[in-house]
């Protein structure tokens, strides 16, 4: 699976920039290319449920963000003890990655899945559902209160926004 | 091996840029990167050499199948995700309307 | 800037727009209802719609998109949803005879799509037509 690699290495790429770049705009459009990385990769690991679904949500929060961040400053100061933390945050990084690939060990190889939880939903799956894409046949059908955990969660982002941004709440709690 | 070391890799990325940057926007933008790097994981997880991809067709055998259960968890996480992005997104609008900055050093007086 | 968000874009983009509006929609609502048999879903399928609803909303300005769908139609809809919702859960989903996997993706599609687009008038158009009086 070399396609896989080569699409982690933009992604990896696209992140540094978008890390880097002194410029907000840049850098939204930098986060935009490892979302649209991100939904090719989900294609090529046979996922097309989540690749439409991280396209489309790729394109609303980057919409979102240009609106947000358009024709703001941008500080940029290397005060303090810039260097001791930025080298002591490398570091830390280093010994994350480096116990993180000792650990690699525990787990199956890539390619060979030891598929244990799936098979009582995929032994389900066949015989009385009449649905053909088992992801949607798995959230809607034996994971439906999950569902409906997901869209009490909009709920709740659509009321905290509105509190957060509403115009008379700051006029009565702010001054 | 490799692969899941570059998912690892892009993952400390965001970690990198959520810890160190000042920016409130930069801040998001390395609690999205991380976010992604989760949910490739899964898949990565998931993934079997030339496997076939969840979707049937009628009265149909399954065999040879990528692994369903983790790509409908990351259904799941990237609605969670854009949920946690947009209260974010909210916050620092705020923040940039209260103190007129992006920087969160600056952030630090109390009412005045 | 503050002049395009009011008064919206230029001629070509809103002609465009209102071409281009009913295919978005359709497209939005066949992933929905399709999302039993092929790639897609309620919540894909409501992201797209509100898009579509974004861009009628980025093309024409503020006045024009909520005379289109005022503050009641919105509320309207998102409590029906959320009743249909409930009642697609709690009827349970392999029990049902007729009609359950029709509700659960419409209400969820019609959640996220309104939902969305609440999120979207007051983070962009909310902060942006008060300024600090301090």
């Amino acid at each position: 699976m070399i396609e896989i690699n080569i699409l982690l290495v933009f992604m990896i790429a696209a992140a540094l920039i978008a890390v880097q770049v002194k410029d907000l705009l840049s850098s939204v459009i930098g986060i935009g290319a490892v979302g649209i990385g991100l939904s090719m990769a989900f294609l090529v690991m046979k996922a097309p449920d989540l690749a439409i679904m991280q396209l489309v949500v790729e394109i609303l929060s980057l919409i979102i963000l240009i609106r947000a961040t358009i024709r703001k400053d941008l500080p940029f100061s290397t005060s303090g003890r810039w260097a001791f933390n930025t080298i002591s945050t490398i570091i830390f990084l280093i010994l994350f990655l480096v116990f993180a690939y000792l650990s690699f060990a525990n787990i199956h190889t890539f390619g060979n899945p030891a598929i244990k939880t799936s098979q009582e939903y995929l032994s389900h799956v066949q015989g009385k559902a009449a649905n053909l894409n088992i992801v949607e046949s798995i959230m809607l059908r034996y994971r439906a209160v999950d569902t409906l955990g997901e869209a009490s969660v909009l709920f709740a982002v659509v009321i905290g926004v509105l509190a957060i941004a509403r115009r008379a709440w700051r006029r009565d709690g702010a001054e | 091996m490799i692969t899941y070391f570059l998912c690892l890799v892009l993952f400390s990325i965001g970690l990198f840029c959520a810890v160190r940057k000042r920016n409130i926007i930069k801040i998001i933008i390395g609690i999205g990167i991380m976010e992604y790097a989760v949910n490739l994981f899964f898949i990565l997880i998931g993934y079997r050499a030339q496997g076939r991809s969840p979707i049937l067709a009628r009265d149909q055998a399954i065999t040879n199948i990528v692994d369903p259960l983790p790509q409908a968890v990351a259904l799941t996480a990237i609605v969670i995700g854009l949920a946690v992005m947009l209260m974010l997104v909210a916050l620092a609008i705020r923040i940039y309307e209260r103190y007129g900055t992006f920087d969160i050093t600056k952030i630090n007086r109390l009412k005045e | 800037m503050n002049h395009q968000s009011e008064k919206g874009m230029t001629f070509i983009v809103k002609t465009v727009t209102k071409l281009t509006l009913g295919f978005i929609l359709l497209y939005g609502i066949y992933i929905t209802f399709n999302g039993h048999d092929a790639p897609g879903g309620g919540f894909a399928g409501g992201v797209i719609v509100a898009l579509a609803l974004v861009h009628v909303m980025l093309a024409f300005g503020k006045e024009a998109s909520l005379k289109l769908l005022s503050a009641r139609t919105l509320r309207l809809f998102m409590a029906t949803a959320a009743i249909l919702f409930l009642y697609g859960i709690f009827k349970g989903y392999p029990k049902a005879i007729f009609g359950n996997e029709f509700i659960l993706p419409l209400s969820e599609m019609i959640i996220v799509s309104v939902g969305l687009f609440v999120i979207f008038i007051a983070l962009v158009l909310v902060p942006k037509s008060d300024k600090r009086s301090e």
